[in-house]
């Protein structure tokens, strides 16, 4: 990941040359960069283009990585019509600062309050709805059905049964749950789950947006609880990215692995089959907490300091569409937000499509739920927990200050 | 007459001034109007989209009570001690090298070869060398010692990790300043010392290593100022990582103000501040010793 980082400059310099629009022309920056969304991107804006003879869409795409520097620079120096983000609270600096104008009217004229219902909630900052989701994904369990079968477990369907197992897979040489937390991120996605499922949705919610202190007891009772899995977890998960850590699972070398639904690609690389691969929804740990999963949703806004708004609200509506998100996510390999969509054969999206229209809410993840500052010292926290979980308590003592911090302000 | 006489007069005062004019402007443009930019913001909380409030010296306060700061200053003071082991170093390399005989060309360049290389190459390589599972260092250390150790994920090793992947180029820049320096050594003083029975140790420390002193000198500064800038290594092996233990101040500004969690740009101008004042210290000792040796000559 992070040979990507060295790209940000060069994202900057295509900052710089995206330059002035046209009358009819509509100017979109994204970062589409991996060749699945670059292809989905393509068949929107062709798609796009036949649907609104006379509109000419110029597009920025941008490296994944150096865009999340480069929207900072374009938003205020020179914003394009429309930009591609994130929902939750990822957006919210860009909303407070009023870059992002809010985009009521498209769902309101499209039909988006009901077709885009499930995604509503995370796009809404103050009671407004500041742009419009296209995809989003599930996150939960993968596992390896032969290590499974090697180590003579059956899966889990209780947190218990799932705890037991790992000593079955120590028994045989195998890491019970894998990850990578070199690029920190994969560690928050455990903490995610767990705490949604010892504590539920609206206390996850909470914690992330500062109204909880990190030395409350029931936080520390999520650590509890990591501290079971901790042992089996692969021991050298700071050195290695989530890529490595897939590649274990699909030696067969780990038996879960805690991720979303874009590792389905990396793992059938591994050589992986719908016959090895196998996907559950994270076990329940308090009984009677509703099941709320994580499932960030990829979205694009309107800066407000855009040129052709009036062609952006087109596009916007474009990209709500039902058939837009299906033949878009057809694509990607993941879900359509408009729940009017059709989803694709694959058997992972159709359980995850399963399993997220019938949970109780959805999270975007710790890093888009949580405001910047407290995201980066949380999956900080959780990375040495993973390794030390003796400095628990220094660790919630810190995450507490850097709360008050942030908070403060 | 004395119309030409004033004008050539002024001529004189004029000129240097003239020729000097682009490079101070351009310095005033890009370093001195930054740093006093920098030292401005960083007496605001603002997080670089929207307003900036003017906080005094909260930015300050906050790094003294933050552990982060202190992980970064610590791990900047080893990257300082141990990165000056690069002169020795290359001093040793230096001597060896400085000898005729077939193919030396060739063995000075691939010695030389590391400081040719990108940092972010450098950086590269280190990982892989150090890389759990596939890496040559940890199945060195699983044969000698039975158990494989992840440098890079482990916060006791982490950051003296990053100063060997840094001291590899840095030992190569050093040995190639000594080599420069041998080549200019006297050799009648040499002559001179070795009938009077100087030999080894004796003739290094009395007759070779005081005419180097140019070349330690600039071998020192470069040292001194690419530890205190040391960046690169850092973000590309760990990312300040594990668990922000291998941070140093540069990459805790860019973590603060620029990176993808970082919006805190006041917060960051401060650790900037602070890393310029470190560095102003050594500076101001580097030039002060030089203006005393040009005064002295």
């Amino acid at each position: 990941m992070n040979i990507l980082k060295g790209l940000t400059g060069l994202g900057f310099a295509m900052a710089l040359s995206a330059g002035t629009a046209l009358a009819g022309e509509l100017v979109i920056n994204s970062d589409q960069s991996d060749p699945a969304p670059k292809k989905a991107m393509e068949e929107l804006i062709a798609g796009f283009e036949a649907a609104n003879p006379g509109i000419k869409v110029k597009w920025n795409n941008f490296d994944h990585e150096g865009y999340k520097a480069a929207i900072r620079n374009f938003l205020t120096a020179d914003p394009p019509d429309v930009a591609a983000w994130y929902a939750g609270n990822r957006m919210a600096p860009f909303v407070k600062a009023g870059l992002f104008e809010p985009v009521d009217d498209v769902w309101a004229a499209n039909g988006f309050n009901d077709q885009l219902k499930s995604a509503a909630t995370s796009m809404t900052i103050d009671g407004k709805k500041w742009g419009v989701p296209y995809t989003y994904y599930q996150w939960g369990i993968y596992y390896n059905k032969e290590a499974y079968k090697k180590a003579g477990a059956e899966a889990p369907k209780t947190w218990a049964e799932f705890v037991s197992n790992c000593e079955k897979f120590k028994a045989a040489g195998i890491d019970c749950l894998t990850t990578g937390t070199k690029a920190l991120w994969p560690a928050a996605g455990i903490f995610d789950y767990l705490n949604l499922r010892v504590n539920g949705y609206d206390f996850h919610m909470d914690l992330a947006n500062g109204k909880i202190p990190w030395t409350d007891d029931r936080v520390r009772a999520v650590f509890a609880e990591w501290a079971k899995i901790q042992p089996y977890t692969t021991a050298n998960h700071a050195a290695i990215d989530w890529q490595d850590a897939a590649a274990l699972l699909s030696q067969g070398k780990a038996a879960n692995y805690v991720m979303g639904n874009f590792a389905v690609a990396t793992f059938r690389d591994g050589g992986m089959t719908n016959d090895t691969l196998g996907f559950m929804v994270f076990p329940e740990i308090t009984p009677g907490v509703p099941r709320a999963e994580d499932a960030p949703t990829d979205t694009f806004h309107i800066p407000s300091g855009a040129k052709n708004k009036e062609d952006a609200r087109k596009f916007l509506a474009y990209l709500g569409s039902p058939d837009a998100q299906t033949r878009m996510n057809a694509t990607l390999g993941q879900l359509p937000t408009n729940n009017t969509s059709s989803v694709g054969d694959d058997p992972f999206l159709r359980q995850g499509f399963e399993m997220l229209s019938t949970a109780y809410a959805l999270a975007q993840f710790f890093d888009r739920d949580a405001p910047a500052d407290m995201a980066k010292a949380g999956m900080e926290g959780f990375q040495e927990f993973m390794v030390k979980p003796e400095n628990l308590d220094k660790i919630l003592a810190r995450l507490e200050k850097t709360r008050q911090k942030v908070h403060a302000q | 007459m004395a119309t030409h006489r004033s004008s050539r007069w002024s001529q004189r005062r004029l000129a240097p001034w003239l020729f000097l004019a682009p490079g101070a402007l351009l310095f005033l443009l890009y370093v001195i109007i930054p740093i006093g930019q920098s030292v401005w913001i960083s007496f605001y909380d603002w997080d670089g989209l929207g307003a900036a409030t003017w906080i005094g010296l909260r930015n300050y306060a906050d790094l003294l009570d933050d552990d982060s700061f202190y992980t970064s200053l610590r791990n900047n003071v080893w990257w300082l001690v141990l990165y000056l082991l690069a002169i020795p170093a290359g001093l040793a390399i230096a001597l060896f090298l400085n000898q005729t005989v077939t193919g030396i060309r060739l063995y000075k360049s691939l010695f030389f070869f590391p400081f040719v290389i990108s940092q972010v190459v450098v950086g590269l390589i280190f990982s892989w060398f150090y890389a759990p599972d596939f890496g040559l260092l940890p199945r060195i250390l699983g044969f000698l010692t039975g158990t494989e150790t992840a440098i890079l994920a482990d916060e006791r090793y982490a950051t003296f990790g990053i100063i060997a992947a840094g001291l590899w180029p840095q030992i190569a820049y050093c040995m190639i300043l000594y080599l420069t320096g041998l080549n200019n050594i006297n050799p009648e003083q040499v002559e001179a010392a070795r009938m009077d029975n100087a030999r080894g140790f004796a003739m290094l420390w009395h007759i070779v290593l005081p005419q180097l002193r140019p070349a330690t000198f600039i071998a020192l500064v470069v040292t001194v100022i690419g530890a205190l800038r040391s960046f690169d290594l850092v973000s590309i092996m760990t990312a300040g990582g594990p668990y922000g233990s291998t941070r140093v101040l540069s990459y805790f500004m860019y973590e603060q103000s620029l990176s993808e969690y970082g919006t805190a740009m006041g917060y960051g101008a401060a650790i900037a501040v602070v890393l310029f004042a470190i560095m102003l210290v050594f500076i101001s000792l580097f030039i002060t010793r030089m203006l005393m040796q040009e005064r002295n000559a």
